[in-house]
């Protein structure tokens, strides 16, 4: 398999913006997840070491040292919530209980339905409006746990 | 409240200034045009930054002007050079760069482009944090506004001078807003710390002189060369000029992102701003820039905000983000938190910093938990003496063995009466939930 038409396109231009094109492999890692499911197969890797001209390990090497990418499939949808400092100050472990509740999954893993998995993720850089948590890449902040029973409940 | 002039807020308070029409509307782009028509040198933008004060806000509080002025003579060196923008954002507490890049990403693109101007980039890199995805989208649609009105690219408003600017995400990795770091990252590769030298103005990105400022640090140039450094120089203290953005975050009644002059007392922002500790609680304890910087007791809250006056404390200004805790906050759970973050965070090059953060996160995590050790605290500090200052690649291993230190020596009774009595009096109670994986 390779990489569909319409992201080699977009790579073709990425590309341009720097000196080497490998510069462009992060960026590149993250319209991959966004459009190839969620995650980064191993198809992906492949794929994309034979864009940019890497061994696929190489690209593992890279994906695999930043939390942003899952290198294993996730749910329908993905809530990270921070457990950092200031929202622990404010009741993030609270907010963790609710999530894992209303979603039946675990923290760390994905519910048996596979609609959500359920992480924690270091400050988001939300902390005066802490705590928070980002649901499928928006942020949702100042909350409480009935907040987010009525967050998470009206999402499909 | 005392009254103070501001100006790095004031555009982000009015609606539509994300959009060029309003933003020049509000008198943006006209420092640019400034530099660019009013014949100013890149030497003179320079000087005018050195004597200005502005020192970098990204946490090390180095001259900007003075940074600058490290880039190599263009004339000597004809290798391209890069300016990259530190908008990683990642520091616990740390809020700021944020508000700037949703409410004025133009600012920011004008900031940029004086900077690079000053140190005559051909390009310039602005590296986000992955999640911050609104941000990111705020400032990407200002560039191609700031292109299609030729303020971006070729021969900026008919100019000699030529710059790109250019969006870059980074991808969750705390690691990656160390400077060499972020440099690894934007060539793509695992964001592993560089050993310093060569500094990034002798070879950094693509082996090029590059230099690597903070988002509000460019941010600031604009208000600077418009206004002149000695308006500049005559807000704040002896060595802390102009204003700056402030934090705050935890137990207060109103958390958020103020803007004030250097000078005023943490107190001024705890009680003016913030409306005070939450549920009519003493502080405790705080952290007056990030979780890096060393905790200060609640009874030092009348302590001058600038550089001097906090090292002075034995603590320093870092990112300016104060986290506060009031008097029921548990520190056996704060060092717990921290800890556990920087052992996660460290890329691991380095042994002192890779065993040493794994060190303290599982002690202080069995402090917390009613199973410290009697020799605990010893241990504790042994193991952050060991681990900084200057021992390893980067300063990430100092970030972690700095608070530690303070958390030793300022809560030394509460630690030890968790290890005697083999529970955390202050605990909060703990939900319950299920994990996989490790804590
Ligand atoms: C572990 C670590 C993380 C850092 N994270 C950031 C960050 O997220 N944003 C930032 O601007 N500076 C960060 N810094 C500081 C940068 O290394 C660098 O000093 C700064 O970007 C320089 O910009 P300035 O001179 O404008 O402050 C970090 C430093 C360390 C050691
Ligand atoms: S000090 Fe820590 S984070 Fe920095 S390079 Fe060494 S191991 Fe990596
Ligand atoms: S500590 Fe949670 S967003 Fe910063």
């Amino acid at each position: 398999m390779a990489l569909p038409k319409q992201l080699v396109d977009e790579f073709d231009e990425l590309v341009k913006n720097y000196p080497e094109r490998r510069a462009a492999l992060i960026v590149a890692l993250h319209r991959c997840q966004e459009e190839l499911g969620g995650w980064i197969s191993p198809q992906t890797m492949e794929d994309l070491g034979a864009y940019f001209g890497l061994e696929p390990v190489e690209v593992f090497g890279v994906a695999s040292f930043y939390p942003m990418f899952h290198l294993r499939p996730v749910g329908k949808h993905v809530v990270s919530i921070c457990h950092n400092i200031s929202c622990d100050l404010r009741g993030a472990q609270d907010i963790i209980a609710k999530v894992c509740e209303v979603t039946g999954a675990p923290l760390g893993g994905t519910s048996k339905d596979g609609q959500w998995t359920v992480k924690h993720v270091e400050c988001q850089g939300a902390c005066a409006n802490a705590p928070m948590l980002d649901l499928d890449g928006t942020y949702h902040e100042d909350l409480t746990p009935e907040k987010v029973a009525q967050l998470l409940g009206a999402v499909r | 409240m005392k009254a103070y002039e501001t100006y790095l807020l004031d555009r982000a308070k009015v609606e539509g200034n994300h959009q060029l029409a309003t933003y020049r509307r509000l008198g943006g782009y006209k420092a640019l045009e400034k530099v660019l028509k009013g014949g100013l040198t890149p030497a003179q933008v320079v000087d005018e930054v050195k004597r200005s004060g502005l020192r970098g806000r990204g946490g090390a509080g180095f001259s900007t002007g003075m940074k600058w002025s490290f880039m190599p003579d263009v004339a000597k060196d004809p290798r391209p050079r890069y300016l990259a923008i530190n908008a990683d954002e990642s520091e616990p507490g740390t809020c700021k760069d944020r508000v700037l890049m949703e409410r004025d990403p133009h600012g920011l693109v004008e900031g940029s482009l004086i900077a690079a101007y000053a140190i005559q980039a051909k390009a310039v890199y602005i590296y986000v944090r992955g999640e911050y995805r609104l941000p990111h989208d705020r400032v990407a649609a200002a560039i191609q506004e700031a292109r299609a009105a030729q303020l971006v690219g070729q021969h900026i408003l008919g100019s000699d001078f030529s710059c790109e600017v250019f969006m870059h995400k980074g991808a969750g990795a705390y690691i990656c807003g160390e400077e060499t770091g972020l440099m690894e990252s934007l060539e793509g590769k695992r964001g592993h710390p560089r050993q310093k030298p060569p500094f990034p103005a002798q070879s950094g990105l693509w082996n090029s002189p590059t230099t690597v400022n903070n988002v509000e640090t460019v941010f600031n140039a604009p208000f600077i060369v418009e206004r002149g450094a000695a308006w500049h120089a005559a807000i704040g203290t002896a060595n802390s000029k102009g204003n700056f953005l402030c934090g705050i975050s935890g137990h207060v009644n109103r958390p958020g992102v103020y803007e004030l002059p250097f000078g005023v007392t943490a107190r001024e922002i705890l009680e003016d701003k913030a409306g005070g500790v939450w549920k009519g609680r003493q502080l405790k304890a705080w952290f007056p820039g990030g979780s890096s910087c060393a905790l200060l007791k609640g009874a030092d809250i009348d302590v001058v905000l600038d550089h001097d006056s906090l090292r002075a404390r034995g603590s320093s200004l870092g990112t300016a983000a104060m986290i506060m805790m009031d008097d029921q906050t548990s520190m056996a759970r704060v060092m717990e938190v921290i800890a556990r973050f920087y052992e996660h965070e460290s890329c691991g090059q380095c042994s002192q910093c890779r065993e040493g953060t794994q060190w303290l996160s599982q002690i202080f995590h069995r402090i917390a938990h009613g199973r410290g050790q009697a020799d605990d605290i010893d241990t504790l500090e042994s193991l952050a003496k060991g681990m900084a200052p200057g021992k390893t690649i980067c300063a990430l291993s100092d970030a972690a063995a700095i608070p530690t230190l303070s958390a030793v020596r300022l809560f030394k009774d509460e630690l030890i009466a968790c290890i005697r009595e083999q529970r955390d009096p202050l605990a909060a109670p703990a939900p319950k939930y299920a994990t996989v994986g490790a804590h």
